[in-house]
């Protein structure tokens, strides 16, 4: 028995709009085989994982917090992946931009004013962007492979994090913990109800961002040059598009988006910095835009059900006793599942050598 | 003189599991296969060979369940880059997140644990030599491992009529499927080559290098040996001389750390990963060496028409 793909004459519109439902029930199955397999009862497991933690509105809130930065860099990642531009990086822009952000309430604590949250978030931005163009400038200017060295900066952008916190920037007041001054309240990001939950502006800045982007991608003539560029370099040169620009432009934006989204985390829902900022939403992200199929809007809904993914992850660690790294496994069956799924909009699925007869008849 | 010694063989202790790794994800390349799950494949190796290890008491199993975890793990990989033709970027990494997770997973229990470590090797007389006899026969067995496979893997690359056909393939897969080579089972073999290596690499960590268990312990390592191959231009010989200077720089972050460098500890720890960029500028910059050496097929999925 063989597994063989066969051609389709063009790209199948049914499934490209099922595939990631297929891969979220596919994971849902695992799922439930992996919980079986750790002895605990499969729908309880799946109910406290996937539907207890959105049973209230504050949980909705928590949600929304924490789909806000995935859905911001994956919107970024999408202009990249569409532009055949690997930044895999974006972990470390999210780190930078949330560094370059806190320069103001760290180093000048007592600025208050109603112009300091938008100039940490423009510089927020700007970290991400100007630390995701080291891989973009290295790839145009020497053929650097940008998987690796946007790989490799996360590293360094996590140790630099790790040493202001321990040192430059240590609260002196804070009993040596490892950590920066409180942001002062008007560094803060607001609360969009506080009423009701804690969810903060950064999710209505990861809305704004997704439709931007949509309108870039399908509507300018920068978000054809893109799509040409990545699905065929040779047809984007005969247009005169530069391949080096569109490699600057999928970077800095993927970076500036990962930066905001860093800034964002780190006003809003932290309040100051800290070692470790990021449950890797940077390379969650991946998965959510893959899982969103590169386009902005679905990316919102993926991002949302990832969100879910970590939600699930505490809920699990707390109600069943299972490790917390529930969720990374779970993150890691969906792209799987939904890379799987995406053959069959390319392909046909024909299981051959159960006889001559069978594949003939397809 | 034994400073030195002492200083060469920490240097081959951390050169190896990148060596192992790298050399396997070489041959995965030279097949037109980029497995960017090193890293997930390398973790996956280190928790299960430790957990064998811990739960036998036998070092040696737990290098054995290190070799069929890697490969068991890189098969995933192979079913979906290879059967279902998927982008192998993107397969790549979601096996490089599932790796961290799973393991974490599996791991759970094991942190905290005396481990149990791979003994070195030792030859009456031969051992107790001054200086080469630390440094030629006092080592563990892995590194022995580690060098006996570039040797075979260079061997099998380029003085067999199989390493031939595995180059062809990944220069040119319709060629080769034309030919009537099959290109996808030598990509399974490959694949499956990468990922014993690769989990070999990681059982090295937790048997040999630190052995006990901890959370992504492989630390970049797996991403490392992938940039070696780069570095090396997909040459075996190459690898082992990048893994012994990236073994180097690895060590001598963490020496210049315990001599109190007056310089704060997280740049030195960032150094490996600076250097691995600072290598992979210089090695690509020169576009005619990488052209020429990168395996042409490289990435791509191959489909074979009917």
């Amino acid at each position: 028995m063989r597994i063989e793909l066969v051609k389709r004459p063009e790209r199948s519109k049914l499934f490209s709009a099922l595939s990631p439902f297929i891969a979220f029930a596919l994971t849902i199955i695992a799922g439930a085989i992996l919980f079986a397999a750790l002895g605990k009862n499969p729908l309880t497991a799946l109910y406290t994982y996937f539907i207890d933690p959105i049973t209230q509105v504050w949980q909705l809130h928590e949600l929304a917090i924490k789909a806000a930065p995935l859905i911001l860099i994956a919107v970024g990642l999408a202009v990249c992946y569409r532009a055949n531009v690997w930044n895999i990086g974006a972990e470390g822009q999210f780190v930078m931009g949330a560094v370059a952000g806190s320069v103001l309430p760290v180093m000048f604590p007592e600025t208050v004013g109603w112009w300091v949250l938008p100039a940490m978030l423009l510089m927020g931005a700007a970290g991400g962007a100007a630390y995701a163009s080291i891989p973009a400038f290295l790839k145009t200017r020497f053929n650097t492979n940008e998987i690796l060295t946007s790989l490799m900066l996360v590293y360094v952008a996590q140790l630099f994090l790790d040493w202001l916190v321990r040192g430059w920037w240590k609260d002196p007041a804070a009993y040596n913990f490892p950590q920066s001054v409180q942001f002062n309240p008007s560094a803060v990001l607001p609360e969009l109800a506080p009423m009701s939950g804690r969810a903060n502006w950064g999710f209505i800045f990861a809305i704004i961002a997704a439709v931007l982007v949509w309108l870039m991608l399908s509507k300018m003539l920068k978000g054809f040059e893109i799509r040409v560029l990545g699905s065929s370099p040779r047809a984007g040169r005969f247009a005169g598009f530069q391949q080096s620009h569109v490699v600057f432009f999928a970077f800095l934006i993927s970076g500036a988006l990962a930066g905001l989204a860093g800034i964002s985390e780190v006003s809003g829902a932290i309040g100051q910095l800290q070692p470790s900022i990021s449950p890797g939403y940077g390379f969650t992200a991946i998965i959510v835009a893959f899982l969103g199929r590169l386009n902005p809007l679905g990316i919102v809904a993926a991002g949302l059900v990832l969100a879910l993914t970590y939600l699930g992850g505490e809920a699990a660690q707390t109600a069943l006793g299972v490790s917390d790294k529930v969720a990374r496994v779970f993150q890691g069956m969906l792209l799987f599942f939904v890379l799987a799924s995406d053959t069959l909009i390319h392909y046909r699925i024909r299981i051959a050598g159960l006889g001559a007869k069978s594949s003939e008849a397809a | 003189m034994d400073i030195t010694v002492n200083i060469l063989l920490t240097i081959a202790t951390a050169a190896t599991p990148l060596l192992i790794a790298a050399i396997g994800e070489l041959v995965v390349e030279r097949s037109g296969v980029l497995n960017l799950g090193v890293e997930g494949m390398m973790i996956m190796g280190a928790v299960c060979g430790f957990g064998a290890a811990y739960l036998t008491g036998s070092p040696w199993i737990g290098v054995l369940a290190a070799i069929v975890a890697g490969a068991l793990f890189s098969l995933l990989f192979a079913f979906m880059a290879l059967t279902l033709a998927t982008n192998q970027v993107a397969t790549g990494l979601s096996l490089t997140i599932l790796g961290l997770g799973l393991s974490g997973m599996i791991g759970t229990n094991f942190v905290g644990l005396p481990g149990v470590r791979l003994p070195n090797l030792y030859i009456p007389g031969l051992s107790d030599l001054p200086i080469v006899g630390k440094l030629l026969f006092g080592q563990d067995p892995l590194f022995y491992a580690s060098i006996a496979l570039v040797f075979a893997v260079s061997w099998f690359l380029f003085r067999t009529r199989k390493g031939l056909m595995l180059r062809s393939i990944g220069d040119s897969h319709s060629s080769a499927h034309a030919l009537g080579i099959p290109v996808i089972r030598y990509r399974y073999l490959a694949v499956m080559f990468g990922g014993a290596c690769a989990g070999l690499a990681g059982g090295h960590l937790s048997l040999v290098y630190t052995p006990q268990w901890v959370e992504n312990m492989t630390a970049g390592r797996g991403w490392i040996a992938l940039a070696l191959v780069v570095f090396a231009s997909w040459r075996p010989l190459r690898v082992l001389a990048g893994a012994y200077i990236f073994g180097a720089v690895w060590i001598g972050q963490l020496h210049a750390q315990a001599f109190g460098i007056p310089v704060p500890s997280q740049f030195l720890s960032a150094l490996p990963y600076l250097a691995t960029i600072v290598v992979l500028v210089l090695i690509s910059r020169n576009k005619r060496l990488t052209m020429m050496n990168t395996p042409a097929s490289l990435g791509q999925a191959f489909v074979p028409d009917r």
